[in-house]
Parts: C-alpha cells; sequence; structure tokens
C-alpha cells in the first residue's frame, strides 16, 4: 500500500542569503530589512527560512512576485546554489538524511537520480548545440548508463511523449521554437523517472496555445507517472489549473499556505488578496 | 656562437621544478599537473612540452631519438634533435631499440618500447573536457569529482550522427580507472599500446602549462559504450609498399599521376628496419 500520510520531500528553514549580514539585520526582523535586503550591509535575504513539505503524486504551487525567492529555493533543491542554512530530506534517500550536508558527488548522484529540473529558460537546461536526443542522454549518462541503443531508445519514446517530431530529434535545440525547446527540456527531465518534478516558470513567455499544450503535458505526465512537483509560477491561472496545494512567497517567506482553491477563493494574507484581485 | 649554455639548456632550478611535476604526475596517473613551462627557442605549439620535459630528463649517456608523425627526418624532428644535441651532446638514434628517451609528436612507435625507456608525447590540447566546457576552473571541478558524462557525452552525440565515434585521433582514454586523459593526438590505433605499457609514458603540453603520465603497466582503456566497442583504424588488407608491412599504422598516399591510392609505413624507422632485414 501507498503511503500517503509521510510526505515525499521535506524543506526545513531553508535560508539563502547573499552576503555576510550585520548585527542590524542578522535576525531577518521585517522591521530590520528593506524588502529582503539589509539597508545597513546591503545582504539580501533570497529565502528566509523557508519551510514545506511535499506529497506523493501531487502538484505544489509557489507563487509570488519577482524577487520573493522562488527561483532561488528551486535552484537551492536543485544544488544549483549551496544554501546557507536549512534541510532538505527525501523520504527514499537514505531514511530522509539532510541532502544539503552531502558531498557534491553525492548531490550530483541526487540531481541525477532523484530529480528532474525545467528552467524557465532553456539555455539553463540543454545544450543548444548538441542534438535534443543527446540532450536527453546526458541525463543518462550523468546516471552511469553506458548503452547507447537502450538510451537512444529511451530517448525518442521521451521525445515522442511531449510531441517533439521523430525526423527532428537528431537537430539540436537551438534551431526549435520555445515551446518546443520547453517540451525538450520536460523530457530531459523526466528521463531517469526522478520522484520530483521542479518546474521553474516553464510557461513564462509562450504563447497562449503553446502554454496551454505544455500545461497539458505536465497534466497527462501527473496523471500517469504519478511523479510530484514543485510549479513556480507568478501566473496564477497556471497554478489554478496545476497545483492541489499552493504556497505564497513575499520578499523570501512563505506567508500563506494551503489548498489551492481555499487560497485563490479566500486570501488571508494582505499581498494575496492583493495579487488574487489584481487578476485580470 | 660565444654564448655558453648550461647542459641541456635549462638552469638546474628549472630542471628540478619541471622533474618535480613529473614525479607528481608519475604518481598521480592521468592527472594534469600544472608546470612553469618556459620560453623555448621554438614556438609554443611545436613541441615545447615534451621538449622540455626531454630536456629536464636527458642525462649524458642517453641515447636520444625524435619522433615527429611517424618520421624521423621531417624538420621538426630534426630541428628538436638538433637543439637538444647542441645543448647536451648526447647520442641520438632513429633505431626505436636502441633509444632511452624518445620524443614523439603524434606516433607511439610500432616496436614495442621497454621497461629501460621514456616515451616523450607533445600534446597541444592536454584536457580532454575542454570540447565540452570552456572554463579551466570548470573543468578542475570535474576531473576532481570524476564526473565525465561531459565526454561520453561527445562519443554519445558523434555516435547518434554518424553511426560512429569521428575521433580520428586523441581518442579519449580512462587512466588506472580514474582519470579522463587526452592521449595527444595519436591515432586510434596508438592506443592500445597505452595500456599495460612497460615504458614510462609522459605527456607534456608546454602552451597549456601541463604534464601528465602514464606510468609503467598501468591500465589505460579507451572510452566506449557497451554496443559500440571501441576499435582502432583498419586498412583491410593494405600493405606497406616499400616493406610489405601489415597490422602497422599506414598512411594513404595518392599517386599524383595516376590517381591511384598506394600505402606506405607511417613509422619510417620501423620500415626501414624491415628493409635492412630487421637490423
Amino acid at each position: 500500500m501507498k503511503d500517503f500520510q509521510t510526505p515525499i520531500l521535506v524543506v526545513q528553514k531553508l535560508r539563502k542569503q547573499f552576503g555576510l549580514g550585520c548585527d542590524h539585520c542578522r535576525d531577518m526582523k521585517p522591521e530590520h530589512l528593506e524588502k529582503n535586503y539589509c539597508p545597513k550591509c546591503g545582504t539580501v535575504y533570497a529565502c528566509r527560512d523557508v519551510s514545506f513539505e511535499l506529497y506523493e503524486g501531487e502538484i505544489l504551487g509557489v507563487v509570488g512576485e519577482s524577487g520573493s525567492g522562488k527561483s532561488t529555493m528551486m535552484q537551492c533543491l536543485y544544488f544549483d546554489q549551496e544554501v546557507t542554512a536549512g534541510t532538505v530530506s527525501l523520504r527514499s534517500y537514505k531514511n530522509g538524511k539532510n541532502m544539503f550536508a552531502e558531498s557534491a558527488q553525492q548531490k550530483r548522484y541526487i540531481r541525477n537520480n532523484m530529480f528532474g529540473m525545467v528552467y524557465q529558460n532553456p539555455i539553463m537546461g540543454l545544450n543548444m548545440s548538441f542534438s535534443a536526443i543527446s540532450n536527453i542522454a546526458e541525463k543518462l549518462i550523468a546516471a552511469g548508463n553506458r548503452n547507447v541503443a537502450a538510451m537512444s531508445n529511451r530517448g525518442q519514446d521521451l521525445l515522442d511523449e511531449v510531441n517533439i517530431p521523430l525526423f527532428r530529434i537528431k537537430e539540436p535545440p537551438k534551431n526549435f521554437s520555445g515551446g518546443m525547446q520547453q517540451r525538450v527540456q520536460i523530457a530531459k527531465a523526466l528521463s531517469n523517472n526522478p520522484p520530483i518534478l521542479l518546474l521553474d516558470e516553464v510557461t513564462t513567455g509562450l504563447d497562449l496555445s503553446v502554454q496551454a499544450n505544455v500545461l497539458d503535458l505536465i497534466k497527462k505526465i501527473q496523471r500517469e507517472l504519478n511523479i510530484s512537483m514543485i510549479v513556480v509560477s507568478h501566473d496564477l491561472a497556471v497554478v489554478r489549473m496545476l497545483a492541489d496545494r499552493t504556497v505564497v512567497m513575499l520578499n523570501g517567506n512563505i506567508i500563506e499556505s494551503g489548498l489551492t482553491d481555499q487560497i485563490l477563493e479566500d486570501p488571508q494574507h494582505p499581498y494575496t488578496q492583493e495579487l488574487v484581485y489584481s487578476l485580470l | 656562437m660565444g654564448t655558453k649554455y648550461n647542459f641541456a639548456f635549462f638552469d638546474e632550478g628549472s630542471k628540478r621544478e619541471i622533474r618535480r611535476a613529473t614525479l607528481k604526475a608519475v604518481a598521480i596517473p592521468g592527472y594534469q599537473v600544472p608546470f612553469a613551462s618556459r620560453e623555448m627557442p621554438i614556438g609554443r605549439g611545436w613541441g615545447t612540452g615534451g621538449l622540455q620535459l626531454t630536456l629536464s630528463l636527458i642525462g649524458e649517456k642517453e641515447i636520444l631519438k625524435v619522433i615527429d608523425q611517424g618520421s624521423d627526418e621531417s624538420v621538426n624532428a630534426v630541428n628538436i634533435k638538433k637543439l637538444i644535441v647542441s645543448t647536451t651532446g648526447v647520442q641520438t638514434t632513429i633505431d626505436t631499440r636502441k633509444a632511452t628517451l624518445i620524443q614523439s609528436r603524434h606516433r607511439i612507435p610500432e616496436i614495442p618500447l621497454n621497461k629501460e625507456q621514456i616515451l616523450v608525447l607533445q600534446v597541444p590540447i592536454p584536457e580532454p573536457l575542454r570540447v565540452v566546457e570552456a572554463s579551466e576552473h570548470k573543468t578542475k571541478r570535474l576531473h576532481s569529482e570524476s564526473d565525465y558524462s561531459g565526454a561520453w557525452l561527445m562519443l554519445f552525440e558523434q555516435i547518434m550522427k554518424y553511426d560512429s565515434v569521428t575521433h580520428g585521433a586523441d581518442y579519449p582514454v580512462i587512466v588506472k580507472d580514474r582519470y579522463v586523459m587526452s592521449p595527444s593526438p595519436i591515432p586510434r590505433f596508438d592506443n592500445p599500446k597505452l595500456n599495460n605499457s612497460e615504458a614510462l609514458i609522459l605527456l607534456g603540453a608546454g602552451r597549456e602549462k601541463k604534464i601528465y603520465a602514464v606510468p609503467p603497466y598501468t591500465k589505460v582503456i579507451s572510452m566506449a559504450f557497451e554496443d559500440y566497442p571501441f576499435r582502432v583504424e583498419s586498412f583491410s588488407g593494405q600493405k606497406c609498399h616499400l616493406c610489405g608491412a601489415q597490422g602497422v599504422y599506414l598512411d594513404e598516399i595518392i599517386d599524383e599521376k595516376t590517381g591511384e591510392a598506394y600505402y606506405q609505413c607511417n613509422d619510417t624507422s620501423n620500415c626501414l628496419m624491415r628493409l635492412n632485414g630487421g637490423k
């Protein structure tokens, strides 16, 4: 039987600051900071003790304005950036050992086997001059696969899954449209069947019909593969469509969390209210 | 010329520094050891890395052989030989079996080397990951973490595009199950000779300021996927038109009058030895 009660991913007091901090700002009290940075020493507190949980098969939405720390949080979870403090644990990894404290090699193992990441900008997630199929193989190779036939089959299946025509899979992604690049990224992120997928503003900058395509794909992946996802977006419509639960971030803090419907219909925090009512 | 040079061109301090780097390279097979590459009387990219290694190691009793792409008599080989001889007075040979120190550009001799010999290879680009990662800072980190997915990806991309690995020379190898190493632009044909070699093999990159080594009896494996095994060049039954040798690395030469291709030993000293009846 599946365990629905214990979360698959637990993030506790994740903190990411840029700068050393000073006596004035170290307590991170709102009255000592201007938004998320200290006017005395210039330290930026991108994420201030962010804590949340992710359950199996669930999509967690993260909304907030630009600079609220959403992307920094995602990059910390994917080990693109070192955290200042905090813990993250995965149910399936060493009985919930804190992964931030692992060695660089272990982190790479976790990245390649436990997580898939889709960046807002495909340049971050893809090698633009290698073929689409090699891009997918990259993650498989990194996870230790050394069989060309197996990798190229897996790559073809995945690219087919995300509707990239078979005759274009040997082209480099730089020849592709923005929506196609995003779909290649999704295929790449899925290549190792990760239990968790991190999606950072995946539909931002895409036109509406392509957006709908990508969102459909994400929904389908969740339904069919039962993968847990964290979806970052500043677009409430995207979050409304995808997310079961949502957290709202402001100045590096989580200011509100709950069921997506609840947050969108009955926002409690003044900022969330502003955000919801400004929705066209 | 009135100028009197020190034995082997370098001052003793310089030799010591290069030898220290060399010792470290031997201690960590396949690891690129940085060293203070010196300004040489030949241009960078013309074998300064190999030359510095040779000059730091050479002694009065050494018997020197210098090869350039298999040939003992090409301009580059001759000039390097001249420079070394004029500052050391050592004996030279073209006979691979008699040489104690062999400096080579892009070939490992056909005659198997023995444990009394040292082979010095000249290297233009020592970093096997340079194609996939431009930053030295990052490639150093990738080596330290043994993260070679970039090198594998390069091979995979070639297989996807051309259905085979297209590295003709400088085919990357894994040394002692740890470091991925660029063997210098020797043909794939010579890669197996690196494995379990009796002779010490030293590689020097003057422009890139790196020394690395394959100590004797070290496991050196050419990178290859399970279902695309490593293959050397095949000459499909061709033989040298001079000495008739088969199973050696051959140059394809086109006769300009008839347009016909014929083949000739790349290793000239081996060819000559065969023509002289093995002497």
